[in-house]
């Protein structure tokens, strides 16, 4: 009876440590902007509300100066492959931001059929202050977030 | 995802007002999934972003200015909208060069023909999901979201000026987004009138090649460019005959 409990609590000890949950669950890429002010928890749960409200705003009624907008989150959440390759990866690879998650629990999603899936380089002075707007400095930004 | 919540004004706080208030906005986070919000800052004045209302936004093309090996207008949408033809039938259908043939004369005329920004679009009337819609502002556009691809708008367009993306797309712009299963047409860059550049892609490029043949603007403003030169010069519509009002209007041909 007391072998039984042990290992009852042994193995809800491993449960309940961080180092075994994190192996659990998927590792998010760090976006490269500000954080949101909302919190974390506030976009993973509400992100697909808010972009749905907010497309209709831009498509029907011209409003582009939205927080919420694909574009920021793509420029934001942009991800460099592998070798520290300045360009960032597009939807198509396994480590695209959205997809780390989405994969995760099995959704698929069908935003990047239309919408582009890697930033134009004028949609990251957007949302990178310290972008200072050429090539150049935008590869420097990147590497040194890789690091 | 409207918070409906009644602000001092009496105006309903959108979570689009929630966001716009920015730094003032003081969020704690009790739990996951459960925040609470404070709200204190300066939501941004209504009518300053979006469309312009009572605007009609139009073309004015001279077909005397427009010669026809120029073609400077179709790639410049091209690069704009991000679109490229291949030759094939499915071809993006955007803009396009026209060449017209009098018959008894053989007088030819050249010129661009694009998606015409009916008053009363056909391909509104017909689509069955709303997909296909005017803006406030006279754009006639297609919402990819709810367009399903019937492209009944296609057959009910007097101009040929929308097309069906057929193949999977890549390498969009950001600012035009495309893809495989939706109807699509020239949307008059809506996206750089949002932004405030007064002026369309092919404008621009038309301008650039020196022949100015094509001029934007809107024609409810009656100081605009475009108004006077239609009140003071004659210009046609194409198809007249069907009472559409087009918001694209042709000199000399």
């Amino acid at each position: 009876m007391n072998k039984l409990l042990t290992s009852l609590l042994v193995m809800a000890a491993l449960l309940v440590s961080p180092s075994y949950a994190q192996g659990l669950f998927p590792d998010i890429p760090k976006a490269l902007g500000e954080p949101h002010p909302e919190g974390n928890e506030f976009w993973r749960i509400n992100h697909p509300a808010l972009l749905a409200h907010d497309r209709d705003l831009t498509v029907l009624e011209g409003i582009r100066d939205i927080d919420a907008s694909l574009k920021s989150c793509v420029a934001c959440h942009a991800v460099t492959g592998p070798e520290a390759a300045p360009l960032p990866v597009t939807y198509d690879s396994p480590e695209f931001s959205c997809r780390v998650c989405h994969d995760y629990v099995a959704v698929k999603i069908d935003c990047f059929t239309c919408h582009a899936s890697t930033p134009e380089e004028a949609d990251y002075a957007d949302v990178l202050p310290s972008y200072g707007g050429t090539a150049e400095s935008l590869r420097a930004y990147l590497e040194r977030i890789s690091q | 995802m409207i918070i409906p919540t009644e602000n001092p004004n009496g105006a309903e706080i959108s979570r689009r007002d929630i966001l716009k208030s920015g730094a003032a906005l003081a969020t704690i986070t009790l739990a996951p999934g459960v925040t609470l919000m404070a709200f204190g800052g300066k939501a941004k004045a209504a009518g300053d972003d979006g469309l312009k209302p009572n605007a009609r936004w139009g073309l004015l093309i001279d077909a005397a200015k427009c010669p026809e090996d120029c073609s400077a207008c179709v790639s410049a949408c091209s690069t704009e909208q991000g679109w490229e033809n291949n030759g094939l039938s499915t071809d993006p259908q955007w803009i396009r060069k026209v060449t017209l043939r009098e018959k008894e004369t053989g007088r030819t005329n050249s010129l661009p023909v694009m998606c015409q920004h009916c008053e009363a679009p056909p391909c509104v009337d017909v689509c069955p999901t709303g997909a296909s819609f005017k803006r406030e502002d006279g754009i006639v556009l297609v919402n990819r979201h709810t367009c399903i691809g019937c492209r009944y708008c296609m057959m009910a367009c007097p101009f040929k000026a929308r097309s069906f993306v057929a193949e999977p797309v890549t390498g969009q712009r950001t600012s035009t987004p495309r893809g495989k299963g939706t109807v699509e047409g020239c949307n008059l860059c809506v996206h750089k009138i949002d932004r405030g550049d007064g002026t369309t892609a092919c404008v621009e490029a038309c301008t650039a090649t020196g022949n100015n043949a094509m001029m934007f603007g809107d024609l409810n403003d009656p100081e605009s460019e475009i108004a006077k030169a239609v009140s003071t010069y004659a210009s046609v519509e194409l198809r007249a005959d069907l009472g559409l009002n087009l918001g694209v209007r042709y000199q000399n041909i």
